[in-house]
């Protein structure tokens, strides 16, 4: 019997891209993907659940399907989406029922990925260079996205201690930039000029996208278990970021810098308080133990941030396109279905 | 595969099961595409950016201060150390001082741990972190000694160094809560200290002004004799003029410790006795010279 598997958070991209890819894995027999939001990607053979934000009925889809893993990707790193009040419902309540049900009398959970953010070390200039995962955070909680995603590693450190037979894998990612991701980042580095504060050049260190879902997939093949950085080998000033961008920084005065952002974000440039204090400060997570567990990254920071630069540039001349997964319904269902196709033929299970 | 599920979390990879092989640890080292395009290290430091502080620094070295060494041997050629020196001058001109003869002499970098204040500074923390000031947080100093076998400078008085005025010079104040001796501890490295005359005789600080520091954010704001002797001629230049203090920079015997480093914990009572053991050779170091000293400005 092969793994049987619930992902939340399929409306977003992180939950749609790591369906994709563990739709491509022959052990998994089972993918159910929970959002509030239908999903944006195409996928296969993912059963998708319709419910509200905060998974009030997630224990009878838990004792129902029983799944032995769930992914937690619904975790809401980017404060510029919603209301803070949305952010708090998703974010800390989803997670608490999440692991309410998965903790319930009779659960069958026996691993739990959770996709955290980096966010949770905060900037400020008591850091120091690497964030391990041990280091505890200088900066006091002072945004509520910080303080969202505090709470919640609270609540996977609670379940990790009461459930001493289920993995638990809470990762940190760094930054994430890529071919399609969008976040406040990537939209500061898209402007014609890229946002900096006056006299700062912090150094930055980004994940490429595909490393993510890469990590999230190792951390699943190999149970691996315990709190991982994820984040490209390398820190980044931020003015060659823009260079490697090819664009020139504008600086931002370095007092009173908020009052000088309002007028930009009625422009519809939004630089949320945790990217302010990152343009500040900086921030760097030691990436080893993830590496010594036996993930092999495929981008550098600056490979990353190049992949980005080329992918927006690809897109500026020949618009958006779609080559990153080629799910063709009819074929598939021929393949799987069709008296004609010779079942056990790697090249049509591996699907590559 | 359920036979997967058992076993508590942190005792991963049960033998139960096959797992695909991790990388083994001879795999040779992968070479990613990097395309950096500045020569800023993992540190923040740049060769560009220190070469020319190097070599504007250079004449302040040799022909302002003339600073003079005794027992530089002492400091090790290879292997990480961590040296620890008294603090003074309001603008301290110890560490320039010391890191650049170090760097010149020896030829190895010196990575100075300093107070996180630097980096709170519009484009003076970026200029120091590019010409080699770390932050002084454990996690650091470990990485730089440990790790990577580096020599690591500290100053345990903090600011309460150069913030004392000139009539309590080359008094040591407190060496913080000894955190010194403990990162030395468990990075498994000598700690080697140094004893330096004449940083207080560069800027002495006649009085202080705490209401104004408060409302800078600072932890001191001084009123040096350079000041109020030089600002009717060089104007606010004179806030960074240096008097031309003859330098001496005394190395002493290094500190080794005899416990294993990579301890989660080491006892309070052995860091604060071996800290204040510390501390009192290099006021004892500096009572020395100060006997035999016949000039402030000729040594």
């Amino acid at each position: 019997m092969g793994r049987r598997i619930l992902v939340t958070g399929l409306g977003t991209f992180w939950g749609g891209r790591v369906a994709q890819a563990l739709e491509a894995q022959p052990d998994v027999d089972v993918i159910i993907g929970l959002d509030t939001r239908t999903p944006s990607v195409k996928l296969e053979r993912t059963e998708y659940v319709r419910s509200d934000e905060n998974y009030s009925i997630l224990s009878r889809i838990v004792a129902a399907t029983g799944v032995d893993t769930i992914v937690h990707t619904f975790l809401v790193v980017d404060s510029t989406q919603m209301a803070a009040r949305t952010m708090h419902e998703i974010n800390v309540i989803g997670t608490m029922n999440l692991f309410a049900a998965a903790s319930a009398p009779g659960s069958t959970v026996r691993n739990v990925v959770v996709k955290s953010s980096a966010h949770v070390y905060g900037a400020s200039a008591a850091d120091p260079v690497w964030f391990t995962e041990d280091t505890r955070r200088k900066a006091p909680l002072r945004t509520r996205l910080e303080r969202s995603l505090v709470e919640v590693e609270g609540y996977v450190r609670d379940f990790a201690l009461d459930n001493p037979h289920v993995r638990v894998a809470l990762l940190r990612f760094s930054n994430v930039v890529g071919p399609t991701i969008v976040t406040p980042l990537t939209k500061a580095l898209r402007l014609p000029l890229v946002p900096s504060i006056f006299g700062f050049d912090p150094r930055f260190q980004f994940t490429h996208e595909d490393d993510v879902i890469r990590s999230i997939q190792h951390v699943l093949d190999h149970d691996v278990a315990g709190i991982y950085n994820v984040a490209g080998d390398g820190l980044l000033p931020w003015s060659e970021v823009a260079a490697i961008c090819g664009k020139r920084t504008i600086p931002m005065p370095p007092f009173a810098t908020g009052l000088a952002t309002d007028p930009l974000r009625r422009l519809g440039v939004d630089l949320p308080p945790e990217l302010l204090t990152l343009l500040r400060y900086g921030r760097g997570v030691d990436n080893r133990r993830l590496q010594r567990d036996g993930f092999r990254y495929e981008y550098t920071s600056a490979g990353a941030v190049e992949a980005f630069v080329e992918a927006s540039r690809l897109r500026d001349t020949v618009g958006d396109h779609q080559p990153a997964y080629r799910y063709q319904r009819d074929v598939e269902l021929f393949f799987r279905h069709s008296p004609s196709v010779l079942r056990n033929q790697p090249s049509v299970e591996s699907k590559s | 595969m359920p036979s997967k599920a058992a076993g508590p979390q942190g005792a991963t990879r049960a033998e139960l099961v096959p797992v695909p092989a991790l990388v083994p640890p001879d795999e040779p080292p992968q070479h990613l595409p990097d395309p950096r395009r500045s020569d800023v290290d993992e540190w923040g430091r740049s060769e560009h950016m220190r070469e020319l502080s190097r070599r504007l620094y250079d004449p302040i070295y040799s022909k302002w201060f003339r600073v003079e060494w005794d027992g530089l041997e002492k400091i090790p050629d290879d292997g990480g150390a961590l040296m620890v020196a008294n603090h003074a001058g309001a603008i301290p001109s110890d560490a320039p001082a010391i890191m650049h003869g170090i760097e010149k002499e020896l030829q190895r970098p010196v990575y100075g741990l300093a107070d996180q204040m630097f980096k709170t500074l519009p484009v003076i923390g970026t200029l120091w972190s590019r010409a080699g000031g770390v932050v002084a947080h454990p996690d650091n100093a470990y990485r730089l000694l440990r790790e990577q076998k580096q020599l690591a400078l500290v100053f345990p008085e903090g600011t309460k160094g150069p913030s004392k005025t000139f009539n309590q010079r080359y008094q040591l104040r407190r060496f913080g809560r000894g955190g010194y001796v403990e990162i030395a501890m468990r990075s498994g490295v000598p700690v080697v200290p140094l004893a330096v005359v004449g940083a207080e005789e560069s800027m002495p600080i006649v009085f202080k002004l705490p209401a104004v520091a408060k409302a800078l954010g600072i932890p001191y704001f001084p009123i040096t004799a350079n000041m109020l002797a030089l600002g009717p001629f060089l104007g606010p230049l004179a806030t960074a003029a240096y008097f031309p203090a003859k330098f001496k920079i005394k190395v002493l015997d290094p500190v080794h410790f005899d416990v294993e480093p990579d301890q989660a914990r080491y006892s309070r009572s052995r860091i604060m006795e071996a800290s204040e053991a510390i501390r009192q050779q290099i006021q004892e170091a500096l009572y020395d010279m100060l006997r035999t000293r016949r000039s402030v400005w000729f040594g």
